[in-house]
């Protein structure tokens, strides 16, 4: 980095005797590493205290999320110390971000258990987030390895045998959450269930707080809930789904509550994120050997994935989540009311979906990554959508996305049933006219009203939301701007 | 009723130009268009009746309209449906599937409830033309 930088102490003796040692000294910072191919790679951005260096301050992060403590310990002598430190091996200036500094880390594949995100998170982010000398640290990106990503499951179901399942193809999926998210008893949840599959809707989905309370246990919602699925699935001879939450304080109280849902025939169950990466893993798990769409709502995640400087992004969320097994997770709309700008946003619908994903600084990808087969997680957008930015949907978020129009269905003037059918001829007028050649980004406003003519619910759709968007700035987006390519 | 099934079924019923343009753009893709048909409409019945193999070489539509309405002259009062397979690594699976005949009537289906104890239900759908033996099922 610079001649000021501490130099790595390599004589044992004066390595070794008791004291107290800069991380950089004792081995954590190796500007001359090159990553194997085994290793698993973390991002972080880092803000050092004031007048703490940068490269201290990264040979810092090493050490506290590989094997150092404060001072030089002996017993180190007694292991294969070198293999077990994490090495930082590049610290760059963050673009436009005086203070800010981007650290690559390495770590050695045996620091980690198997199938582990458990074990993996309390390395990467266990103690290191407090760390004094940092005013801030931030997650940014990880870069796992075949070998490791071999340990893990994946996906239960995959986008594939998904679709399979539910015999939908070459459109998006159509959800929605029921609204209000709280208050309805069993029966009433449940008519809002029937009316949104019947009028065209592929899902409807608990909301993320929507586990047992009083004024609607589980079974019951669960009886009713599977009720309307057949119905509908009668009325339209579709496969039709409602995501179950079987979120609850045990492991032993979900298992129960995702089997009453497996017997009564449904095709999915949902978690929340809060529940833990271990008890993620292993509903992933129970949906793998149990046939069953697992879907995964992010609840939780801005309080630490939104901020810049201090958490852990949401890609690296994703990543670890399509480790763990999840089949949905939600990604973020772009146009809706919840934070993710385009380029941010198709960097976390690449990690879903993607087989490999090549470095895209622009989509703040900072590694090329290998999926090694695992399966393709389903982004799911929800939040302040509707059918007006159909074109826009379909434009930045692809084929293989769950749009869920919540109020965009409910809300409807003529009723819950019309709503869904107002998003469904939406959907597949603009996946009808993309696939004829036409421009939808400039010619969706009149691809929709064209096919609102035959279809008055979507002109009552158009009517009532016309004028609403969300449009502010955002808090997360990336860090370099695309260059353009300069032809010799 | 109107069964909902494929890409496409809330839109008014294809045209031959329709499905010429659809077809071309999943051969654009790269994909193998089918054409299928069955009398058993059921969500859950995967396999439809093929009418002859995936068309894996095939450049243009204009040959897949013209399958199809060979198929509607022995089966045009059935389902008739085209579908694209993509054997791209990852994928290897259907992209496209689009429903592009139906019969005159759509009677749709029964939703048998079975009483359980603790008030679950097991459900089962039968379609009501599926009532009749094959090939007796639409008129």
């Amino acid at each position: 980095m610079n001649d000021m930088t501490p130099q790595t102490v390599t004589d044992a003796k004066k390595r070794y005797s008791a004291g107290v040692m800069k991380y950089a000294q004792m081995g954590y910072w190796e500007p001359d590493y090159t990553p194997k191919e085994t290793d698993v790679i973390a991002l972080f951005r880092i803000t050092p205290q004031d007048g703490v260096d940068e490269v201290e301050a990264a040979a810092a992060v090493a050490g506290e999320s590989s094997t150092a403590t404060w001072t030089v310990v002996w017993t180190d002598r007694l292991t294969n110390c070198d293999k077990y430190r994490a090495k930082a091996y590049r610290v760059d200036p963050v673009p436009n971000a005086p203070g800010e500094f981007f650290a690559y880390i390495a770590y050695d594949l045996d620091l980690f258990e198997p199938g582990s995100i458990a074990n993996l998170t309390a390395s990467i982010i266990g103690n290191v987030f407090g760390f004094k000398p940092l005013k801030a640290l931030r997650l940014e990106d990880m870069r796992l390895p075949v070998a490791y990503v071999k340990t893990f499951q994946g996906p239960a179901t995959g986008i594939v045998v998904e679709r399979e399942r539910l015999n939908c193809y070459g459109r998006p999926l159509l959800g929605a959450t029921v609204k209000p998210k709280l208050g309805l008893s069993g029966r009433n949840y449940g008519r809002v269930v029937y009316e949104a599959l019947k009028g065209g809707l592929d899902f409807t989905k608990d909301d993320e707080n929507i586990n047992s309370q009083p004024f609607m246990h589980w079974r019951d919602r669960f009886l009713y809930c599977m009720e309307a699925v057949n119905r509908a699935s009668a009325a339209t001879g579709e496969v039709k789904g409602t995501y179950l939450n079987v979120t609850a304080g045990t492991m032993e109280e979900m298992y129960a509550r995702a089997e009453f849902a497996k017997s009564l025939g449904s095709v999915i169950v949902m978690i929340d994120l809060v529940i833990g990466y271990t008890a993620i893993q292993s509903m992933a798990k129970w949906a793998r050997d149990n046939d069953m769409i697992l879907h995964l709502h992010r609840a939780g995640h801005s309080t630490y994935t939104r901020q810049r400087s201090h958490g852990v992004s949401f890609r690296v969320i994703a990543k670890w989540m399509r480790l763990a097994g999840v089949d949905h997770l939600h990604a973020g709309t772009v146009v809706g009311k919840l934070e993710g700008d385009p380029a941010t946003t198709k960097g976390y619908y690449d990690i879903f979906r993607e087989e490999r994903n090549p470095m895209a600084l622009e989509n703040g990808v900072f590694f090329d990554q290998d999926w090694a087969s695992l399966n393709k997680m389903m982004p799911v957008a929800s939040g302040g959508i509707h059918a007006g930015q159909m074109h826009q949907l379909l434009t930045y978020l692809g084929e293989d996305v769950v749009l869920q129009f919540g109020g965009g269905t409910i809300g409807h003037p003529h009723g819950i049933a019309a709503g869904a059918t107002a998003n469904r001829v939406a959907l597949e007028a603009m996946v009808y006219a993309r696939n004829a050649g036409r421009d939808i980004w400039n010619e969706g406003e009149d691809i929709l009203r064209d096919a609102a003519k035959t279809c008055t619910p979507l002109k009552q759709a158009l009517d009532t939301w016309k004028d609403v968007t969300f449009d502010y700035a955002s808090t997360d987006a990336p860090d370099f701007a695309p260059t353009p390519e300069v032809s010799a | 009723m109107r069964l909902t099934q494929g890409t496409f079924s809330f839109l008014p019923d294809f045209t031959d130009e329709d499905i010429r343009l659809q077809a071309q753009y999943a051969i654009d893709q790269g994909w193998a268009v089918s054409v299928e048909w069955t009398d058993d409409p059921h969500p859950r019945n995967t396999y439809w009746e093929m009418w002859g193999h995936p068309m894996f070489d095939n450049p243009d539509a204009a040959a897949v309209v013209f399958e199809v309405n060979e198929c509607r002259k022995e089966h045009g009062s059935k389902y008739i449906r085209v579908i694209a397979f993509d054997a791209s690594p990852g994928w290897e699976s259907i992209r496209m599937s689009f429903i592009v005949n139906r019969p005159a009537e759509e009677p749709g289906f029964r939703l048998v409830r079975q009483e359980g104890e603790g008030r679950a239900v097991r459900y089962t759908i039968q379609s009501y033309a599926a009532d009749r033996p094959e090939g007796a099922r639409y008129a």
